[in-house]
Formats: C-alpha cells, structure tokens, sequence
C-alpha cells in the first residue's frame, strides 16, 4: 500500500513540475520503456538471474561447509573467525577489478564476488545458531550416549535451522546485489552491464527499469526461500521441549 | 538383567567435595530412590553414573562392568523433559533408540498407547501439558536399549494433582515392564509410594546416611498414602533427614 502510494506521488510530482525524462522519468515512463524494450534486454536478465543463482548456490554452500567445520574444530574457528570478518571488510568495489585482473572477464570472478558477499551471513547466523543449541538437550544426548555426530546431526543441525534460514534471507537479496556490482566491472550481458550502458547515455528510465528487475529479483528470491523455510519448519514452535 | 554397583564413590569440584564414599547397589528389577535435600549432590551422582564426568575416586559397576566415564550406558529421563521440539512425539520416543539401531515405531506406538498417549504420536511436545511431556520422556528411556533407568526428579516441576497422578501412572507402565530405576527425588511421600528401598543422602558432602527398606507389597494402591503403617514409614524417613 505505501509503494503504491509513493508510486502516485511520484507520478503526481513529475507531472506537475514538468520534469525532465532524463532526469526522473515518472513511473508510467518507466513501466513503458520495461514493456517496448523487454526483447532488448529480456537476455540481460536472464544472464543475471542465472548468475545469482549459480552463485548464491555456491554461497550458500560454502557458508554452510565452513561454518560447519569451524564449529566442528574449535581450534580452527579461533585461527579464522577474525580472517572471516576482515574478507567482509575489503571493499567489494575494490576487490573486484583485481579478481577480473587475476581471473578475466569469464564466470569464475564473478561467482566469486557472490560467494564472498554471500557466505558470510550464513557461516556467521549458522555458527550462533549451533552455539546456541539448548544446553538441556545437549545433556540428555551426552548421557544417552550419542557421538558427537550424532549430537550434531540430530540436535544441533536442526537446531540451527531456523538461524541458517535467517542467513539465508540475507545472502538470497545479496546475492543479486553482488551480481549487478560484479557485471558493472567487466561483462558483456546482464542488468549490470545494461544499467551502466543506460547511465552513460542518460537513459534514466531503463536505469529505473534495471533497479526494478533488481528488485523483483531480489523479493523472488526472498520469496522461494521464505516458502522453502515453511515447509521445512513449519511445525516448530519457540517455546521448546520445555 | 541390570545391577548397578556403586562403590565408594568420591567427587570434588574445585574445593568442594560434592560426594564422599557413596556407595549402594540397585538389583535387577529393583526400584530403589536417592532422597536428599536439594544441593545434596544427587544430580551430581547421577551424572557420574551417566558418564559425563569420572569419579575422583571409587567405581560404578553395571552387570559387573566398570562404567567409569562411559556414556550411553544407562537410559537417563532428565528433570526437564528434554523433547526435541521439532520432532513429532513417536520421533522423540524413538530418540533414545536411534542412537544404537534403527527404531521400531510398532512398539514406540505399542507403548506410547499404554502410557495413555495414543492420538498423539504426530503432536509435537510444545502441544502437550507439562505432564504428558514428562510421560513421554519415561517412555523415551523405557524404548532405548539399556535396560537400566536414572530418572532425575522428573516430576519436580509439576503441580500437586499432576504428581499424584504422574506416580500413579509411573508404577504401573513400572510395575509391567520391571527395568531397574534409580530414582531422585526430594519428596519423602515420593520416594516411599514408588520404592522398594531408599537410601538417605547427606549433603555437604553427600553421603550415603540411611538405608530403608520398604515392604510394601506390590501392585501398589493409592489407598496406601493415607494408610497408618505409610505415616510412620514417612515419619521415620523425615526424622533420618533432619
């Protein structure tokens, strides 16, 4: 409803002032152009779309393996967890030019980049939701005997679940992000390389046009993994075993 | 066939010495209660027996094996239930099984009938009242493989009515299936309705006080918590613990 209502102001405004299309183009303008041009760039979405995925899989995984295996050794978590956060404390912006000079123009920088940007939410919620397994439960499996794999498949992987969900939420909108920003610095398809061809030339509608597909993206991928996090734990409740 | 031996069995935490020289034995097929104030280092004994930590001197001997430190080798039924609360109740029952062999639900849902909770094997425990989650987990321990039982005050966060009943309940699914039990508890009437012997811990250190052997014969009646002779049983017990 807000959206809605801002999306009217807008057009209001941008009518009423007469302003330019090149500098903010109302929404009707945009809706437009994202209509009469679909078969121009309808390839750079889809090459987008396709990279997010590939590399929000990864992410996704490799979030998981290594939070999985910092907590499994407790050692290694002390020696990297501080690595961990300075990887999210280089500028993507910066690192990303020396991946394209390192790795080219191909798949593998930008998978990269997404990967860097989207790992961490996971490894970080995951981690605090295996330290945060009930101490009470964690007891009864000790004394019922249970391995430590065991412990971890039964008890402290599901326990986690929700947290790893959380991450999830966050990597699934970054990992859009990260592949727009990835195209900026060397691609030849994808929203990215169509946002930046659209500045250049003061097309402001399809930058709005390019924003807009970055966002329904984003929400789509928000969406699948909310429903996916349903159906897996659909039946659990906060209060516990209590 | 399961006899619990413990012998001379001493534990200090730091300074404290927690237990001095505790020993007794629990028979096979014996029902036989801890009775202690709360502090008494009851819950400390029962995690020694549970292997989560070695005795600092003494033994603890199941069917003639020294346990000392080995987990998994009695079937322990927490204070607080302890249900994994994204797991159905036949799941949480099973628990106990499924870390040594594949479960049998046959028997989980056999015995989830007798224990009076049949219709709800695909509830899961945040559904249930606080008593019918402690009758599960009784029922948890009665279906994993040791076939020796620690119930650590498992109706200690109950209220009255819900604790008679629990007792009753608990004598007989006891009375039919005849695993030993050790049992702690704080509550005299407790201790002396359920047992076939008590034994009278000290605190500061604990230490094995006061055997009591009750003759009661069994089945047990709830007639008998209002009869003369369990007054005087009670009054000998409440003398030995001040």
């Amino acid at each position: 409803m807000v959206i809605i209502l801002l999306l009217i102001i807008w057009e209001a405004c941008s009518r009423l002032f007469v302003i330019p299309t090149w500098l903010l183009p109302a929404p009707s303008d945009i809706v437009k152009e994202g209509v009469t041009s679909w078969s121009v760039y309808n390839h750079h979405l889809f090459s987008t779309t396709k990279l997010s995925v590939i590399g929000f899989g990864i992410g996704v995984s490799v979030g998981l393996i290594v939070a999985t295996m910092l907590h499994l050794l407790p050692p290694v978590r002390q020696a990297f967890y501080p690595l961990l956060i300075l990887s999210q404390n280089i500028p993507i912006i910066v690192l990303a030019p020396l991946l394209v000079i390192w790795f080219g123009f191909g798949m593998l920088p930008k998978i990269l980049i997404i990967t860097l940007v989207c790992f961490f939410p996971i490894t970080v919620a995951t981690l605090d939701g295996f330290r945060q397994t009930s101490p009470e439960l964690l007891h009864y499996m000790q004394m019922a005997g249970a391995s430590k794999r065991q412990i971890f498949a039964k008890l402290q992987f599901p326990h986690a679940l929700p947290s790893i969900f959380s991450g999830v939420k966050i990597s699934a909108t970054y990992s859009v992000m990260g592949a727009v920003i990835s195209e900026w610095l060397g691609a030849n398809q994808g929203i990215g390389v169509y946002m930046t061809l659209a500045q250049s030339s003061f097309r402001t509608d399809r930058v709005f046009v390019a924003i807009g597909f970055v966002m329904v993206l984003c929400l789509l991928f928000f969406g699948l993994i909310v429903m996916l996090e349903r159906l897996l734990i659909k039946s659990r409740n906060t209060e516990g075993g209590k | 066939m399961s006899e619990l031996v413990i012998e001379k069995v001493t534990k200090s935490f730091a300074d404290k010495k927690v237990l001095e020289d505790i020993s007794f034995t629990v028979k096979e097929g014996e029902f036989v209660s801890l009775l202690g104030p709360s502090g008494s280092g009851k819950s400390t004994l029962f995690h020694l027996i549970g292997g989560m930590y070695s005795p600092d001197s003494g033994a603890f001997y199941l069917d003639g094996k020294k346990i000392n430190g080995k987990r998994g080798a009695i079937s322990y039924t927490p204070q607080s239930s302890s249900l994994f609360p994204w797991r159905t109740i036949l799941d949480n029952v099973v628990l106990g099984a499924e870390l040594f062999a594949k479960p049998n639900y046959d028997q989980a849902r056999e015995m989830l009938e007798k224990a009076g909770l049949s219709g709800y094997e695909n509830a899961y425990p945040h559904q249930l009242s606080g008593g019918m989650r402690q009758r599960v987990a009784f029922v948890r321990s009665l279906l994993s493989p040791q076939s020796f039982i620690c119930l650590d005050e498992p109706f200690s966060s109950l209220d009255e009515f819900t604790r008679l009943e629990m007792q009753r309940w608990l004598l007989s699914i006891w009375e039919e299936n005849r695993k030993s039990v050790l049992f702690v508890t704080h509550n005299i009437e407790e201790a002396i309705y359920l047992s076939d012997r008590i034994i009278v811990l000290s605190s500061n250190p604990a230490t094995t006080k006061r055997e009591f052997t009750i003759p009661f014969a069994r089945p047990r009646k709830e007639e008998l918590l209002l009869s003369e002779e369990f007054l005087q049983w009670k009054k000998a017990v409440y003398q030995e613990l001040r």
